[in-house]
């Protein structure tokens, strides 16, 4: 609709698309992109945690991916390398969407932070510390977020129970381990009613 | 026990003096002027919100008040989840409630902590401190609400005042007048 009186419209700036972004990411990286992957138009780079700043930064300031969406982790219980961290990056000007993946073993356990070249990651590092135990190297206040300091678990880990472990600090807070009952109350998939895909009590073979 | 009885009262034959038990009095005085203290910690808070607005309003039942200094409030209502971490500021904030004081606990969260069976979530607030109304739902209609807190001046109306004042009174004039 034009607005009265003749304003004129706005121009969209130039669009690239979305695969011209990525042929120059992955010209750029050639040597360290590890694997691509791409699934219903989402795209995802495994790169490795030694190059990531380098990476980040290129995509903020030469791919225009200037919209970190999220930070989150992945733990590969018993499987080498036992963490992942998953990167969503969001491009405002061309709205395109890319995807980082990296894995880092237990024993590292520690990657470097993105936090100053998307402020969002304070926060979203923070997280990931206070659920899994990745540590952010370079982070200015890398503290818990969720739990409270000096909870001594890493409650999101696949070794940590669903209904929690005790523990106590005085004045603070305390944590007891929860009656479960028998649940938790999963839904088992499969095509019967939902009166007989979520019994009330879980059965013993699952 | 206090009796309840509606009397029917004239100022004209009776004058300007009623007589009652003590407690009946108390009671109603209390009963019918609860501040609430609003704990409202998640989705509940927004139903107490509602409850406190025109259309449930609660302040047909006294309880318009809703004082968030705990110093000046009668009952807390607990309407939300209390995660660990936020336990024992409800407690402590409970504690500084003066006498006498009562707890609803709102909304499943609050009862038995809800749907959340976790490592983060304290299973009711009545493993904290004492609650004299459940009130289930999730979260319950502003009608549950305004239902719980009829019950609990229901529960007010039953209680024992004068002697919880002042015990040792009540035993003398008890021995005295037997």
């Amino acid at each position: 609709m034009m607005p009265a009186g003749g304003a004129p419209r706005l121009q969209s700036h130039k669009q690239v698309t979305a695969q011209e972004l990525f042929d120059s990411f992955s010209k750029a990286f050639a040597e360290k992109i590890q694997a691509k992957t791409e699934f219903r138009g989402e795209t995802t780079y495994t790169i490795a945690g030694a190059d990531l700043r380098e990476i980040a930064k290129f995509c903020r300031d030469e791919l225009s991916f200037d919209y970190l969406l999220d930070i989150t982790s992945i733990d590969n219980h018993e499987q080498e390398p036992r963490f992942e961290i998953v990167y969503h990056l969001y491009s405002m000007p061309h709205t395109v969407h890319l995807r980082l993946t990296l894995k880092i073993s237990e024993e590292i356990s520690a990657v470097d932070t993105v936090s100053d070249i998307w402020p969002t990651a304070n926060w979203h590092e923070r997280e990931a510390y206070d659920m899994m135990g990745i540590r952010f190297n370079g982070h200015a206040d890398l503290r818990r977020i969720l739990m409270w300091e000096g909870y001594p678990y890493f409650p999101l880990r696949k070794d940590f129970p669903l209904e929690g472990l005790p523990s106590e600090m005085p004045d603070v807070a305390f944590t007891k381990a929860t009656p479960l009952e028998g649940g938790p109350f999963v839904t088992i998939p499969s095509t019967a009613g939902s009166k007989d895909r979520e019994p009330r009590a879980r059965p013993p073979e699952l | 026990m206090p009796e309840e009885r509606a009397t029917a009262y004239d100022s004209k034959i009776e004058g300007n003096v009623i007589f009652t038990r003590f407690d009946a009095a108390l009671n109603w005085v209390r009963k019918n002027s609860l501040w609430p203290m609003p704990m409202g910690l998640a989705c509940c808070a927004i139903e107490l919100m509602a409850t406190a607005a025109s259309r449930f309003d609660i302040a047909r039942f006294g309880a318009e008040v809703m004082r968030f200094s705990p110093r000046q409030c009668d009952v807390m209502i607990v309407a939300g989840t209390v995660t660990y971490k936020m336990a024992l500021a409800v407690k402590r904030i409970y504690e500084q409630m003066p006498e006498p004081k009562w707890v609803i606990a709102m909304g499943a969260c609050a009862s038995t902590g809800g749907m959340y069976r976790s490592y983060a979530t304290l299973q009711g607030i009545d493993q904290l401190i004492p609650v004299d109304v459940y009130i289930s739902g999730c979260p319950p209609r502003p009608e549950a609400l305004l239902a719980g807190l009829m019950k609990l001046q229901e529960k007010i109306s039953r209680e024992r005042s004068f002697r919880n004042q002042n015990l040792e009174l009540a035993e003398k004039l008890e021995d005295a007048f037997g």
